[in-house]
Formats: C-alpha cells, sequence, structure tokens
C-alpha cells in the first residue's frame, strides 16, 4: 500500500505542483493519476520514487517513509515506465531489461535468463535478444520498458503515460496485454495518464487531479462516471459519460430471447409464418451465420437459401457490457444484438428496447444504493476514497468492454 | 612544375621518420585534450554557468595564430617539442570541449530519467549511460581535432618543430617544388588515414548508433 | 612573475616607440597589408563557398561530395599550398590569395550546406505549403534559418585566414606577420612579441566582431533555442 498524507510540493519560486494530496494506492491494485497537464499527477508519481521530494507530508510505502530509505536502493525496488521508454541505446535488448538486476549484482546468467523469460511474457521473439533499441517498433520498444520495469521482480511499478506515445491499435494491444500481465503479476500499480478512456479501461480506482496539484476525487470509474464530485470533473470525463457508463453493466443483465431464429434447414414457411421483417439464420451447431430480410426469401426451400445479410458483431454475454449490446444492436441490419457465448454459440438476441429497459433498471438501481450509502456514511469520505465498491472491483469489466471494436 | 621521382625514391626512410615524428606531435596534443575535455565538459554540463566562459576562451585561443602562440611557449619552454604540442593541445580544446558538452546533451531525456528511477547513483549513470551515449558525438570531435592537428603542426618547422613541415620549409629554402609537394601530400594522407582509423574505432565502439548514420 | 613583468613592459616600450606608429614598417601599414589579403580572401571564399553552399543544401545533392572535400581540405596543411603556389607562381599578392582563398572556402561552404540541409523539414513543407516557389523558400525561409550556422563558417573562415596571413611574412609579404619572421631571423625578441601581441589583439578583435554581427543579423527566434558558440 502506498499513502500520500498531506503531500505537498511547492517550487522555490512560489508555483505549487502537489497541494495537499492524501489518498491510499491499494497493494495489488492499479490506481491511476488522471489530470489535466499542469494538475501534478505526474509529480505524484514522482514522489513515490523519491525523483521529486515533497515540501510537505510524507508519502509512505507499507507505513515506511520513503524519505528514510537511500534513493538509489529504494528507485530499484520500484519499476518505473515511461511515455517514450527511455531505453538505452547503446545497450541490447536483454542487457536493457536486465538493467536492475545488474545493478543488484545477479550473476550474469541469472539475470540474461530472467530477460529472456520477460522477452516471452511481454510478447517479444526471442530472436530480438540481441538487438538494439533502434532496430524495434514504437510498441516493441514499450514492450521491452514494460520487461525492464518488471526484471528484478519489483513489488511497484509506476508507470507515466506508458501508453500515449503510440498509435491508437498498437495502443490497444498494449492496455490489453497490460491488464493481463497484471491479473498474473499483482503488482501495486501507479499510472499515470491524461486519457480519461484509458483511466476507465485500466484502473481499479481513479485519482482525478486538477490545475494547481489539488485532488479532487478519488473513487472507482463506475462511481467517478456515475457521481463525478464536482463539475471540473463532469468536464473532465466528457459529456458522453453516460454512455461510457454502459461499460460497467454487464450483458448477462440483457434479456434475451429466442424470437424469429431459425436454422439454415427450417422450410421458408416457419420464417414467414413467425411475420418477423428479419430472422437470425444459425448453422447446427447454433453459430450464426446471418440476418434473412422477409424481402429476400425464397419463395420456397430452406431459410438458408437466402441471400443473408452479414452479422455484423455480435456480443459476449460473459465477457462484455451492455455497451457493447448496444453497439452491437445499433450496428445490425435488424437493430437487434447477437449474443454469444465465448464459443460463440447463440445465447440469445436482445434488441434495443430491452437494452435501453436493462439500462433504466440498472441505473436506477445504482442510484438507490448511492443513496443508501450516503445516508449511511456521515460525510466528506467521498472524495478521500472510502469506496464500499473498491473492495468488490473484481466485477469490473473484464479487457475487452469495448466489444469488438479494436 | 616538374616532380623529381628520384628524389622522392631515395628519400622514402627519411620522409617515413619524419611521419612518425609528425604524427606523435600531432596526436599526442589531442589525446591530452581530450584528457582534459572529458573532466571540463562533465562539469559544464553539470554547472550550466561554466560553459559559455570556458567556451570563449576556448575560442579566443582557437583564434590565436599558431605563429603566434609559438611565440609565446617559446618563452616559457625554449624551442623543444613542448613548444608545439602546448599550444596544439589548447587548440583541440575549442572542438573538444564543445563537443563533450553536446555529445552529453545528446542523452534523451527519458533515457536519463529512466536510468535515475532505475537506481543509477550520478556517477555510474554518468560512467555506465551518459558517457557511452556521447561516444558518436565526442569522435566526430576527435576527428576534427586530430586532422586539424596534423595539418598544423607543421608550422611548427618555423621554429625547427615541425615533422614533415621540415619538407616544406626546406623545399621552399632550395626552390625545390617536389619536395614541398611531397611533405604536403603525405600530411594529407596521414590526416586521411588517422580519420578513417578513427572511423573504424567509432563502428567498433558503438554497433548500437548505426541507424543514425543511415539517417543523417 | 618576474618574467611576465618584464614581456609586458618591452611590448609596452615597442608599442609606445614612434617608429611603430610611422612608415612601411609601422603597424598601421602592416595591419592594413594584413587586413587587405585578409579581407580580399575571405570576399571571395564567402562569394564561392556560399553560392555553392546554398545551392547544394537547397538542392540537397551534392552533399557527400561537400563533406568529402571539406574533409580532405581540413588536412591540408596551410604554410605547405602557401609556399608551394609561391614557389611555383613566384612572389605576389595573387598566389597567397589563391591559397588563402582556398583554405577559407571549406568551412564557409560546409556550415552553409550543413545549415540549408538542417532546417526543419515542416518549415520548408510549411513554405511551399503556402505557395512560395523555390527562390522564395530559400531566401526567406532557408537561408535566414541557416544563419547562425553560416556565420559560424564566416567566422572560422575569417579565423583561418588572419591566423595564415600572418605565414605570408615567411616568403616574403607583408602583414602583421612580418614582425615574427624578422624578429625571429634577427633574434629580435622584442619585436617578435611584439608582433604576437598585436596578432593576438586583432584575432580577438574578429571574435568580437563576428559577436557582434551575430546579434544583429540573426533572427532572435533563433538565437533563443541555440547554444551560445
Amino acid at each position: 500500500m502506498i499513502t500520500f498524507e498531506g503531500v505537498t510540493k511547492r517550487y522555490p519560486d512560489g508555483t505549487v505542483a502537489l497541494d495537499d494530496v492524501s489518498l491510499e494506492c491499494p497493494t495489488g491494485r492499479i490506481t491511476v493519476f488522471v489530470g489535466t497537464s499542469g494538475g501534478g499527477k505526474t509529480t505524484a508519481l514522482r514522489t513515490i520514487n523519491r525523483m521529486v521530494e515533497p515540501t510537505g507530508g510524507r508519502v509512505l510505502i507499507d507505513g515506511r517513509d520513503v524519505l528514510e530509505r537511500k534513493s538509489s536502493e529504494l528507485r530499484r525496488g520500484i519499476g518505473y515506465v515511461i511515455q517514450h521508454a527511455g531505453l538505452f541505446p547503446h545497450r541490447t535488448i536483454e542487457d536493457n531489461i536486465a538493467t536492475v538486476p545488474y545493478l543488484l549484482r545477479w550473476n550474469r546468467k541469472k539475470a540474461r535468463d530472467t530477460a529472456h523469460e520477460l522477452m516471452e511474457r511481454v510478447g517479444l521473439e526471442p530472436g530480438m535478444a540481441k538487438r538494439y533499441p533502434f532496430q524495434l517498433s514504437g510498441g516493441q520498444q514499450q514492450r521491452v520498458g514494460v520487461a525492464r520495469a518488471l526484471a528484478a521482480d519489483p513489488p511497484i511499478m509506476l508507470m507515466d503515460e506508458p501508453f500515449s506515445a503510440v498509435d491508437p491499435v498498437v495502443r490497444h494491444e498494449l492496455q490489453e496485454e497490460f491488464l493481463r500481465l497484471q491479473a498474473e503479476l499483482h503488482k501495486t500499480i501507479v499510472f499515470v495518464t491524461h486519457d480519461i478512456d484509458e483511466a476507465i479501461k485500466l484502473g481499479d480506482r481513479i485519482a482525478v487531479f486538477r490545475t494547481g496539484g489539488r485532488l479532487v476525487q478519488v473513487a472507482s470509474p463506475e462511481d467517478i462516471l456515475a457521481r463525478p464530485a464536482d463539475d471540473f470533473v463532469a468536464g473532465f470525463i466528457g459529456h458522453d459519460r453516460g454512455i461510457r457508463r454502459l461499460s460497467f453493466i454487464p450483458a448477462t443483465d440483457a434479456p434475451l430471447t429466442e424470437r424469429s431464429v431459425l436454422a439454415a434447414d427450417a422450410p421458408v414457411a416457419d420464417a414467414r409464418a413467425a411475420g418477423d421483417e428479419w430472422t437470425l439464420v444459425i448453422d447446427a451447431d447454433r453459430r450464426p451465420l446471418g440476418w434473412a430480410s422477409a424481402e429476400v426469401l425464397p419463395a420456397s426451400g430452406t431459410v438458408g437459401d437466402a441471400r443473408l445479410a452479414p452479422i455484423g458483431h455480435t456480443f459476449d454475454i460473459e465477457g462484455d457490457s451492455v455497451r457493447a449490446a448496444l453497439d452491437a444492436a445499433i450496428l445490425s441490419p435488424s437493430g437487434r444484438a447477437v449474443g454469444v457465448d465465448g464459443a460463440g454459440r447463440l445465447v440469445g438476441v436482445a434488441d434495443q428496447a430491452d437494452l435501453s429497459a436493462t439500462i433504466t433498471a440498472a441505473v436506477a438501481a445504482e442510484a438507490a444504493e448511492a443513496e443508501a450509502v450516503s445516508a449511511g456514511a456521515a460525510a466528506g469520505a467521498a472524495a478521500d476514497g472510502a469506496d464500499p465498491k473498491d473492495a468488490g472491483s473484481g466485477d469490473r469489466p473484464a479487457a475487452g468492454a469495448d466489444g469488438g471494436g479494436g | 612544375m616538374e616532380i623529381d621521382w628520384g628524389w622522392i625514391g631515395e628519400h622514402v626512410p627519411d620522409l617515413t621518420d619524419r611521419g612518425v615524428i609528425h604524427l606523435r606531435l600531432s596526436l599526442l596534443p589531442v589525446v591530452f585534450g581530450l584528457v582534459i575535455s572529458l573532466p571540463l565538459g562533465v562539469l559544464c554540463r553539470r554547472f550550466g554557468w561554466l560553459y559559455p566562459p570556458t567556451l570563449t576562451i576556448a575560442n579566443v585561443l582557437y583564434a590565436i595564430p599558431s605563429l603566434a602562440l609559438y611565440m609565446v611557449f617559446i618563452q616559457y619552454t625554449g624551442v623543444n617539442a613542448s613548444t608545439v604540442m602546448i599550444p596544439l593541445t589548447l587548440y583541440s580544446l575549442s572542438v573538444l570541449v564543445p563537443n563533450v558538452v553536446d555529445g552529453l546533451g545528446s542523452v534523451p531525456d527519458p533515457v536519463r530519467q529512466a536510468a535515475t528511477a532505475m537506481g543509477f547513483g550520478t556517477l555510474r549513470r554518468l560512467v555506465q549511460v551518459e558517457l557511452p551515449i556521447a561516444v558518436p558525438v565526442v569522435i566526430a570531435g576527435v576527428r576534427v581535432a586530430s586532422v586539424s592537428s596534423i595539418s598544423l603542426v607543421s608550422v611548427g618547422q618555423l621554429i625547427g618543430q615541425g615533422g614533415l613541415g621540415y619538407d616544406i620549409i626546406r623545399g621552399f629554402q632550395l626552390d625545390f617544388p617536389t619536395q614541398i609537394l611531397a611533405g604536403s601530400l603525405l600530411i594529407i594522407v596521414l590526416a586521411l588515414v588517422v580519420d578513417a582509423i578513427l572511423v573504424l574505432v567509432q563502428r567498433l565502439l558503438t554497433p548500437w548508433a548505426r541507424a543514425r548514420g543511415r539517417t543523417a | 612573475m618576474n618574467d611576465l613583468w618584464n614581456q609586458i613592459e618591452l611590448v609596452s616600450e615597442w608599442l609606445s616607440a614612434s617608429a611603430q606608429w610611422h612608415g612601411d614598417d609601422g603597424i598601421p601599414h602592416r595591419l592594413l597589408q594584413h587586413l587587405h589579403y585578409s579581407g580580399l580572401s575571405l570576399l571571395f571564399a564567402a562569394l564561392i563557398g556560399l553560392a555553392f553552399g546554398l545551392l547544394v543544401g537547397h538542392t540537397g545533392r551534392g552533399g557527400f561530395l561537400v563533406a568529402s572535400l571539406a574533409n580532405i581540405a581540413r588536412a591540408v596543411p596551410t604554410i605547405g599550398l602557401i609556399l608551394l603556389v609561391v614557389t611555383v607562381a613566384g612572389l605576389g599578392v595573387t598566389p597567397v590569395l589563391v591559397a588563402l582563398t582556398a583554405l577559407a572556402i571549406p568551412p564557409i561552404l560546409v556550415n552553409t550546406f550543413e545549415g540549408i540541409r538542417g532546417v526543419d523539414a515542416d518549415a520548408k513543407d510549411a513554405a511551399q505549403g503556402m505557395g512560395m516557389t523555390g527562390w522564395g523558400v530559400l531566401w526567406r525561409v532557408e537561408a535566414p534559418m541557416a544563419l547562425p550556422l553560416i556565420l559560424l563558417g564566416l567566422r572560422t573562415a575569417a579565423i583561418q585566414i588572419v591566423a595564415t596571413a600572418t605565414i605570408a611574412a615567411y616568403p616574403g609579404l607583408g602583414g602583421l606577420g612580418r614582425y615574427i619572421v624578422d624578429g625571429l631571423a634577427r633574434n629580435d625578441y622584442e619585436l617578435v612579441i611584439g608582433g604576437t601581441v598585436v596578432v593576438v589583439v586583432l584575432a580577438v578583435v574578429v571574435q568580437l566582431v563576428f559577436a557582434l554581427l551575430r546579434r544583429l543579423v540573426v533572427s532572435r527566434g533563433l538565437l533563443g533555442s541555440s547554444r551560445p558558440s
């Protein structure tokens, strides 16, 4: 656990980079610092490994003031990843990754073996070990940066806009893998970004910083979206925060029906009998094949003979959110979303009206819960992050909540 | 202008001897210059206020004609090799100090930050990270300093210390262009060979920097 | 220390003697000769070096040739070139001017070329995008942005010329080098050190002139980012 106790950083010229910041970054979780530039989020991050020393207050790691420890030793126990990776251009990839093990005087073989293991772990070809950073793409360099930070297996990782300098497709990939890695490693991570989407996607908890180094809200992503502490936070998360909230309502809540679903070998007459404009055609394994419009149904034979319109994308009822389901419905020719299981087999179909009813119910339930909480808790704790749902943030939607977008 | 090939053929051993002396006279100052420039450059980088005055002094020294500087040093050293080598060392500073400073400045900020964050102390960071990354820029400076020094040494012959400069002066005194030409061309060849060797050294020392050469 | 004081005394005596300020061997005359050789050579070298530097830098063709040429030129021993020219062509101002000009072209050429080539591609792109012609880009964008480096090249060339012009006294021409060469030949130490002081002062003045020029000519928008040199 990393604890900020009234941390202030005031520079000799009078500018205040951090203004009385207090928060906790729980062990094994991802805490995201987000905010406008000049908001002090990077400064806050750097007080943890003493790259910046506060002028007031304390930063504690597991109860111990970081200033009590020798800075170089402290830093060797904290992984650090930055925007442009900061790889050493004069060292090979494996030696870059083994930097901290070398500093800790591991023997060379053990350090290199660790480096090779980590390369595999972050998805780098073993053949890259002897290459130099300039021979790698930006995304690959960033992977090396992550591997290097993990090399001595530090319990804490500090990440300062690590994915900001790569293109959106690569960023998406890196984010996914980052979440996958974290699911295995359970590091205590502090992650700085200016991108609210990234914060919502990656964070177990989000701390919003505002110009002047003030911390305005600490809460789970759901809570930030549902109940921004003030206008600044509301403005920062944007006007489409309503839509974003749908990412936190699991798709399992959506009502699914089997209305107008027919196997490919069903006679055309069955489709006409149902009287729907669109019929979903599935194969013998219940895999969706496509939509058949009433207009293209042949006069006789099976529905499978019709020229089918493509499904677009489906949603996974286990992993995806209502947001993905709604997106699938909007893009579908029939206006209905096709829900499948992990193996791609049809579970059911939901139309936009059904989904909308689910959303209304979920939001109402959440509001009722919030009211109960605020009635129970006396006052003031909101910004300080005594978040009742925090312990259960495992029910955060799994990676890929955005559906098939990528 | 007639070239007397016979003279050249007869004097290969003499020319070789003077070529060796020439290299020693011109390259030792570059080595001394580097020994001075490295700590000086590190200091200038660390204490920024030090750099402008250091650079100004080095530039003013460079602007002083070599003949004049040799004269100044004769008063202190008498006429010997150091009369020529001390001024050449001073000249080399005007190239080497800025290149050491720029070389250290060429270390990308994220790299320096990453090193600090991984627990490198100041000295270790300098030796293991910053200086190695500065090598290409420093060697570029060493190349310029070496070539200039090799060509400049010949003026030292006016006070009797010039390596192959001997052939230039002697050829002039005897009105014998062949000897002037032989001395001058040998000096050019020596300079280019030394330059090529330094390029090779840089390739070997910095395999990681090859991409820059390609894009630059 | 005593030694140094003696020297200073010697020099000031030499400088204050009225003979140094009149006639063919006086300082004003020698200085004018020196400036005459140096100024003309610098002018020729600048005309040639700038023209080719701008051309090569702007078109981007021939860069490798320029770099290799400059490398070889830097290796040419100045005294060898001057004495060879004088030996072959006879003593005179013209051969010395040719040699000095040849020595001064490379630094001007290379710095101009590097300066133009180093101009931010985005700035050139924007200039073209706004409808500037090739000449427009060269005069309004590339040349002003390359000016700090071009001035640096001119300064290096000027310093080399002023220094090398001293050597022109050896084969028998005038200029400030006369004092040093004659003093050496006659074992007249006073003359040598007096001449040296004048040459050093001139070298420092040249430095100052270029520092001033840089302030006056280069856009302040460019000076901010470049380090003092």
